[in-house]
């Protein structure tokens, strides 16, 4: 069965100049078909090869049957940021097929199954068509399994067009089936298969390929909430309590695989950690704060409807000073809202969660090894601020996969922050007494034997021996203090990373993921001779740096994925005399930002 | 016993004040009050280290009793209809604790019914008083859940709706220690109180306890008059502690029952009721049911197993508590992250 009998084929291409390592492509498949394998076998496979890759999964709501596409973006450069389009479609659903291949740009390229009729026909596009039944056939594969092994042989098909080694897709496959050989022979022989038929059938007409660099030796793969769990293993988390969330159920299934291969005692296999699958987001974290409260390292990971709950206990966490630790991978609201797409749309609910004068401290990751080290981190300022500490991360990066130098060992110790023992419990002890003038009082533990431990924590007005008082002096002081704490937090949260161009008259100021997008945007407008100085938040509340930076420019873009401007609006009310400097770029519709976005959004200002 | 002690202070030296709160502020007469005042006397007497009991609440009048005893005690007041979820956590946290928690009605039955009988469900340990009055006190007279069907209250009008049963509710979940009590009836209280710190699990104790100030008229199941006038015991309740000597000499051996606790203790049970099994669980639901549906007031033990493990024990954790791990033991070491990353390229 020849190709050409198939379908006409476009041959104008084979004059193109070849196009190496720089592309995207996206396979379309659907939901629940096992069609995440094949695409991370892509992925890693590329990944092997030694080239900058990312991968982003845009996938539905759904378990079973809605469309999924899966973009791997290759880049000599190393840009991982989405882009507007791919040039290259693996068309293997055939509910969206159409409109898939509609979406591709001139001179892109499709491979389609053959099995289908009516295909749309495009004369500026490249039409490869793989018999796919053909295949599963041979494999006497029945029922379900002839999903998994269809999507095998678009893997095939698109290494052998594309020129990725088979031996790079066994690396792959091996990796993902850990080693296994039963499983990686049965999925590399219809990848080979596949492959063979293709480099026989089909003539290479377009100008993509790939071929070996030198880029990511070293490297690993991992998606940030993998990153944030062992991250958080590492950091001393001891106790854990959740319910599931798209898109931060992942982050538990980390702490589920990693605590007890880590964290048991060598000698009794008894656990020195626990996690508990709560009955809803509100007990979740009432747990961490009992936990936090009784002295443990307490951690929970949720996303946007569940932070909504968590409202009350937030409010009591930071009025009562109880160190916890809440991981927001963000998803996109109101309510439901997309619950598989991504954006930066809670951080002016978290950054104030809690009804009255409550403030609440933020780290925003945007690596996998910012996940990893932020594991520590939070745990060490929930200590020692004792209070909620909440991570603000994303779907894109905690269930996609990143390249990463490896995870160097965490350099912070394990702080546990001002807790007095014993002995150490001065006889005018009180337990919000501002001691230091950091706003940070010192903390006992239940169960200390020391009779002047004891005290009562609660959500009421208390004064700074922690009894109940509805004084206005003593609720005036106390809020006052817990500003002046807020303060300290300011210098000790991970600062912002800063690259500043001599000349540059624009600032940027952005957060988490968008810095992909911006960072290749930077490198855009710096080709057409517009500077711009950069400045990546990593945590709220801001210090002085940022205000700095903020001075330093006439006109400063605060760059996110949300409607209002979030983190704009925060900026302005703290650099309240620069307000007029700061300037909102904020753009949501699910998908991760694109440098063209930017580029666009800062030229048309 | 040999052990010679100051007069007027228990086996570890402490005396009765030791184990007070701070003043109340509840109104006088409140059932609440005379509650807290059976915790400390239950504490001084059981000889109970201050430092091994944590109190927690939630939000209400009854929730404020834990200030009011213990004061050597760390306590949590939490939120309305919470506390099962912070004690969870914090008995989870430091499991060599035990905890004393107080609810009302209101925090237990309605805004917190679904954390109340999750944390049956897993059998944290923990001693669950509701302090059951069927009204919200703190918020000034309106129905709670528990409240009679067809009450007339001052504000709040008719209740057209049925209760809720929270031992019936707790059986149900799985609790291994259900029994109710009425606030006027101290010595009960006392003795079920000392029962349910030897559990080995979550022991609901549902004490009925007047509200003066908005549901005390005689026409109300959960008034002074009516407990006073109705109480039923189903059998003499009494605790006798481990390694003491159970006297039953005196009784018609069919007449008393005694069931060994976890602790090494012992539950005295001497039957008033004549086929009254707390050990039946079916049993002991249809009794509620009964009594329910007779508005009759039973008291005493009204379901108990001994045999679930709670949540701490099938969490399998080291003695050690995770609170008190020091870092070395929650920190992996250099190596088993280099593996990891090993593996990962
Ligand atoms: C979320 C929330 N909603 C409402 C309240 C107001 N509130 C305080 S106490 C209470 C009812 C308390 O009733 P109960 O638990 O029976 O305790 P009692 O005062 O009767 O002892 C209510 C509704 C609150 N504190 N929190
Ligand atoms: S209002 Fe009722 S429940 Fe509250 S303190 Fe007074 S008597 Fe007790
Ligand atoms: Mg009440």
């Amino acid at each position: 069965m020849g190709l050409v009998e198939l379908m006409p084929q476009n041959m104008v291409a084979v004059t193109r100049p070849s196009i190496i390592n720089d592309f995207s492509l996206v396979a379309a498949t659907a939901n629940g078909t096992g069609s995440q394998t094949a695409n991370l076998t892509i992925l890693r496979a590329l990944f092997k090869m030694g080239i900058p890759v990312n991968g982003k999964n845009i996938f539905p709501s759904n378990i079973q049957g809605l469309p999924t596409w899966y973009h791997i973006r290759v880049s000599k450069d190393g840009y991982i940021a989405r882009r507007h389009t791919s040039e290259i479609l693996l068309a293997f659903n055939q509910a969206t097929v159409a409109e898939d291949i509609k979406n591709l740009p001139p001179g892109g390229v499709c491979l389609v199954n053959a099995d289908w009729r009516n295909i749309p026909q495009r004369d500026d596009v490249t039409m490869y068509a793989i018999p796919v039944n053909q295949f599963v056939k041979e494999t006497g594969t029945t029922g379900k399994q002839k999903d998994y092994v269809a999507n095998m042989v678009y893997v095939g098909a698109a290494a052998q067009l594309l020129g990725i080694p088979l031996e790079k897709i066994e690396e792959a496959l091996s990796f993902h089936f850990s080693g296994k050989r039963k499983l990686i022979d049965l999925n590399l022989n219809v990848v080979k298969a596949a492959h063979a038929w293709t480099a026989e059938q089909i003539l290479k007409s377009d100008p993509y390929s790939v071929e070996p660099m030198n880029e990511t030796e070293g490297l690993i793969l991992m998606t940030g909430n993998e990153a944030a769990g062992l991250g958080s293993v590492f950091g001393g988390v001891t106790f854990a309590a959740w319910y599931p969330i798209t898109p931060s159920t992942s982050l538990i299934d980390a702490l589920n695989e990693y605590l007890p291969q880590l964290r048991r005692d060598p000698e009794t296999g008894e656990h020195h950690y626990v996690v508990v699958q709560a009955e809803d987001e509100l007990a979740a974290i009432g747990m961490l704060l009992g936990a936090g409260w009784a002295g443990a390292r307490a951690m929970t990971a949720t996303s946007g409807p569940g932070i909504s709950l968590m409202a009350e206990f937030a409010g009591l966490g930071y009025f009562a000073e109880i160190p916890a630790v809440i991981w927001d991978i963000q998803r996109v609201g109101p309510s439901t809202g997309l619950p598989t797409r991504t954006g930066q749309g809670d951080v002016t609910f978290v950054y104030y969660l809690g009804h009255g004068d409550t403030k609440n401290v933020i780290l925003f990751p945007s690596t996998i090894k910012e996940c990893f080290e932020f594991g520590t981190t939070a745990h060490n300022l929930a200590d020692q601020l004792q209070t909620p500490v909440f991570v603000l991360s994303d779907l894109d990066l905690g269930m996609n996969n990143w390249m990463s130098e490896p995870f160097d060992y965490p350099a912070e110790p394990i702080q546990r922050g001002k807790v007095l023992r014993g002995d150490e419990i001065p006889l005018d002890w009180g337990r919000y007494v501002d001691v230091d003038g950091d706003g940070v009082g010192y903390r006992t533990l239940p169960g200390d034997e020391n009779w002047r431990s004891a005290w009562f924590a609660r959500g009421t007005g208390h004064n700074a021996r922690a009894t109940y008082s509805e004084r206005p002096s003593d609720w005036h002081e106390n809020m006052e203090r817990l500003r002046r704490k807020f303060d300290t937090a300011r210098d000790m949260v991970p600062g912002p990373v800063i690259d500043e161009v001599e000349e540059a008259e624009i600032g940027i100021i952005a957060y988490g993921t968008t810095r992909y997008a911006i960072e290749e945007a930077r490198d855009r407008l710096a080709a057409d001779g517009v500077k711009t100085s950069f400045m990546r938040l990593r945590a709220l509340p801001v210090n002085e740096a940022v205000r700095d930076f903020i001075r330093r420019y006439k006109q400063v873009y605060v760059i996110e994925m949300n409607r209002d401007g979030q983190m704009h609006a925060i900026l302005q009310t703290e650099a309240p005399e620069l307000a007029t400097r700061l300037i909102s770029l904020a753009y949501l519709d699910g998908m991760p930002l694109t440098a063209r976005w930017v580029v666009e959004a800062i030229s048309k200002q | 016993m040999g052990t010679r002690r100051e007069p007027h202070t228990n086996l570890i030296g402490l005396a009765k004040v030791d184990y007070n709160g701070s003043p109340t502020t509840l109104c006088q007469g409140c059932g609440h009050n005379s509650i807290a005042s059976q915790v400390i006397q239950v504490a001084f007497e059981l000889s109970v280290k201050p430092h091994e009991i944590i109190k927690l609440s939630g939000i209400g009048c009854s929730s404020k009793s834990p200030a009011y005893f213990l004061g050597q005690s760390h306590g949590l007041n939490g939120l309305h209809g919470r506390m099962p979820s912070l004690a969870t956590g914090a008995l989870l946290a430091n499991h060599q604790l035990r905890g004393i928690g107080v609810s009302g009605d209101g925090d237990t039955a309605s805004i917190g019914l679904g954390q109340f009988k999750h944390l049956l469900r897993r059998n944290v340990r923990l001693v669950y008083i509701v302090e059951n009055n069927g009204v919200y006190g703190l918020t000034k007279g309106q129905f709670s859940a528990t409240a009679d069907e067809g009450q007339a209250l001052k504000y709040a009008g008719v209740n057209e709706l049925p209760p809720i049963d929270i031992c019936m509710e707790a059986v149900i979940a799985g609790c291994g220690f259900v029994a109710r009590s009425f606030s006027g009836d101290a010595k009960q209280v006392r003795e079920l109180l000392k029962a349910a710190l030897s559990h080995r699990g979550t022991a609901v104790l549902d004490i009925i306890s007047p509200c003066v100030a908005f549901n005390n008229h005689d026409t109300s199941t959960k008034s002074y008059g009516y407990g006073k006038d109705h109480e039923a015991p189903l059998h003499d309740f009494g605790w006798v502690p481990p390694a003491e000597e159970i006297e039953i000499a005196e009784y018609d051996p069919g007449e008393m029952r005694v069931v060994e606790m976890h602790d090494g203790s012992h539950i005295q049970l001497r039957k008033l009721e004549e086929d009254y099994d707390p050990t039946d669980k079916l049993g002991a639901l249809h009794r509620l049911q009964w009594a329910q549906e007779q508005q009759e007031f039973i008291t005493g033990l009204i379901y108990y197993d001994p045999e679930r493990p709670s949540l701490a024990e099938v969490s399998r954790l080291t003695d050690t508590p995770l609170a008190l791990l020091d870092a070395e033991k929650i920190r992996p070491s250099a190596q088993a992250l280099a593996e990891i990353m090993a593996g990962l390229q």
